[in-house]
């Protein structure tokens, strides 16, 4: 799949700023004043800005409200709720933090769970794609929730929950490599079987049905450059949750350190999600015969 | 709404017949040119005259070489649209609700005034079916031409699709798969209908008919019976004279 910087920005800053809002709104981390001001608006500001980035890719984003219609089917539709409903649901608790007002954190913490919720939906966007088998499993949220959890922790600088996150995030995203590298081949489709011609014989194309490439080529027929990807893998690892796990376990709990490790930790997102796009393959390049299959 | 309607009327549709299809484009042809002025937004082209031009089509022909197990390769034309898929992940996907699917007659359409163009329909289907048009920014994809089939403008034998009305060799058939008796009820039942991809469950209402099995090549030479003339007459005078020389 094409992976455009705007679902990339989307899913990765909206990831890390609810996560950020889980925090606060549990009340891990309880800046009052200014502080506070300064902590709820990075964390809102990473959520809107995700999400407004989403909408860059949008053909016709002055209809963008519409979206809002189709919750009992869609999970597009259930994540522009789940999100907006969030962002007011903890609103009182940051004007709270921020004014002194000391109002109960209940609301925080049903907040917070429901940041969880917003990008479970926003995972399950992928995940529910059939035609594209390394996206359609268990795998994709957990990754996505895990780098909730280590973003959030990071910049709320919490030691315990960053170790926490950073090792579920090891383990999401090889678990996600893993189940995705070979998921194309399990689903066991081949341009044979795509097309219904393994009945006759052995297929492959003969001539394209176009001359360039299509819409269907530029979004769906990405394909990656192995040398790319042995690349970048190390460097999600490395960066999202390896470094940042080292920098604060070591080194004195510092706010320097946490901005230095959550820095590390978006670079590594970044990679990663870049990853999740570019290495997606969707089964509708077998009629291409550009999928290995 | 995009929820999928539990029952359809009709199940309009097409068949497809590779064993007829010489891959000549008349449908693509066909089909942009009737789509591209009729229902919703136009189907534009990008650099059409240059060196990479590209546009938005309802309609591919695939062209495939099948090497069987014993005998020749055959090449065999595959023409890929819109299958009107009773259960389409590409309805139940659209936040908008832009994306629907008729009960009426099972027809998979966009309202394209509600269409935000974020392309996950297109996404969702394992075919594709649907491309975003590049210059209006909503989703494009075959309608069955149903501005045609219930037209009563158009003379009778023009209410079908563009694609199927061009098409010179008859390889593409559209009717209703909820009738038994129907053309292309009888025609799946006959030889074999099958739909692409089956185990994504999307239950496709368009079915393919494989090609035939290709006659035994002949191993003699057409000019055999040419090989073989016995000379009469003054030529098989000659022949004999020539031959007692020789």
């Amino acid at each position: 799949m094409n992976p455009a910087p705007s679902v990339i920005l989307f899913t990765v800053l909206s990831g890390m700023g609810f996560g950020l809002l889980a925090f606060l709104g549990a009340g891990f981390v309880q800046p009052v004043g200014w502080l506070a001001f300064a902590h709820w608006g990075l964390g809102y500001a990473l959520a809107v800005g995700g999400l407004a980035a989403s909408t860059f890719h949008l053909g016709n984003p002055q209809r963008a409200l519409r979206a809002f219609t189709q919750w009992k089917t869609s999970w597009l539709s259930r994540e522009a709720w789940a999100a907006v409903l969030t962002l007011l649901l903890l609103a009182p608790v940051a004007l709270s933090d921020w004014l002194g007002l000391g109002w109960p954190r209940t609301i925080g913490l049903v907040g917070a769970l429901a940041c969880f919720g917003t990008v479970f939906t926003t995972s399950m966007i992928y995940a529910q794609i059939a035609a594209v088998p390394r996206w359609n499993n268990w795998t994709v949220p957990a990754m996505f929730l895990s780098f909730e959890l280590t973003g959030g922790a990071l910049l709320s600088g919490q030691t315990l929950p960053a170790l926490i996150g950073c090792l579920a995030l090891i383990a999401a995203l090889y678990a996600h490599k893993a189940v995705g590298d070979v998921a194309f081949a399990k689903r066991g489709q081949t341009l044979g079987k795509a097309t219904g011609l393994h009945i006759v014989g052995a297929a492959s194309v003969f001539e394209q049905p176009h001359t360039s490439p299509n819409y269907l080529m530029r979004e769906m027929i990405y394909v990656v450059a192995r040398k790319h990807v042995m690349r970048l893998w190390p460097i999600a690892f490395g960066a999202a949750a390896i470094v940042p796990a080292v920098l604060v376990a070591v080194l004195p709990s510092h706010p320097l350190i946490f901005a230095l490790a959550a820095l590390g930790h978006l670079t590594g997102a970044l990679a990663s999600r870049w990853l999740f796009f570019a290495q997606a393959e969707h089964v509708v390049g077998l009629y291409y015969g550009q999928r290995q299959g | 709404m995009t929820q999928l309607p539990t029952h359809t009327d009709k199940k309009l549709g097409l068949v497809i017949d590779l064993d007829t299809c010489v891959g000549c484009q008349a449908c693509v042809t066909a089909c942009k040119g009737w789509n591209d002025q009729g229902y919703g937004a136009e189907l534009s082209d990008q650099n059409p005259y240059g060196s990479e031009p590209s546009g938005t089509f309802l309609n591919r022909v695939h062209s495939y070489q099948v090497q069987p197990d014993v005998g020749a390769a055959q090449i065999v034309n595959f023409p890929r649209s819109c299958l009107h898929c009773e259960d389409a992940p590409c309805v139940t996907v659209c936040p908008t609700g832009a994306s629907y699917k008729r009960t009426e007659d099972g027809i998979v359409l966009v309202n394209e005034d509600a269409c935000i163009g974020c392309g996950l329909c297109a996404w969702a289907c394992p075919y594709g079916a649907r491309e975003l048009d590049q210059a209006v920014g909503v989703m494009k994809k075959c309608t069955l031409c149903v501005d045609r089939i219930y037209n009563e403008n158009l003379p009778e034998e023009d209410r079908e699709p563009a694609c199927v009305r061009t098409c010179p060799t008859g390889a593409r058939h559209f009717g209703d798969f909820a009738d038994p008796e129907s053309h292309v009820s009888k025609l799946v039942a006959e030889r074999g209908g099958y739909d692409l991809m089956p185990d994504l469950k999307t239950k496709p209402t368009n079915k393919y008919l494989a090609p035939r099995k290709k006659d035994v090549p002949q191993e003699a030479s057409l000019l055999a019976p040419l090989l073989d003339i016995q000379a009469t007459g003054f030529a098989g005078w000659l022949d004999k004279v020539l031959g007692k020389l020789g």
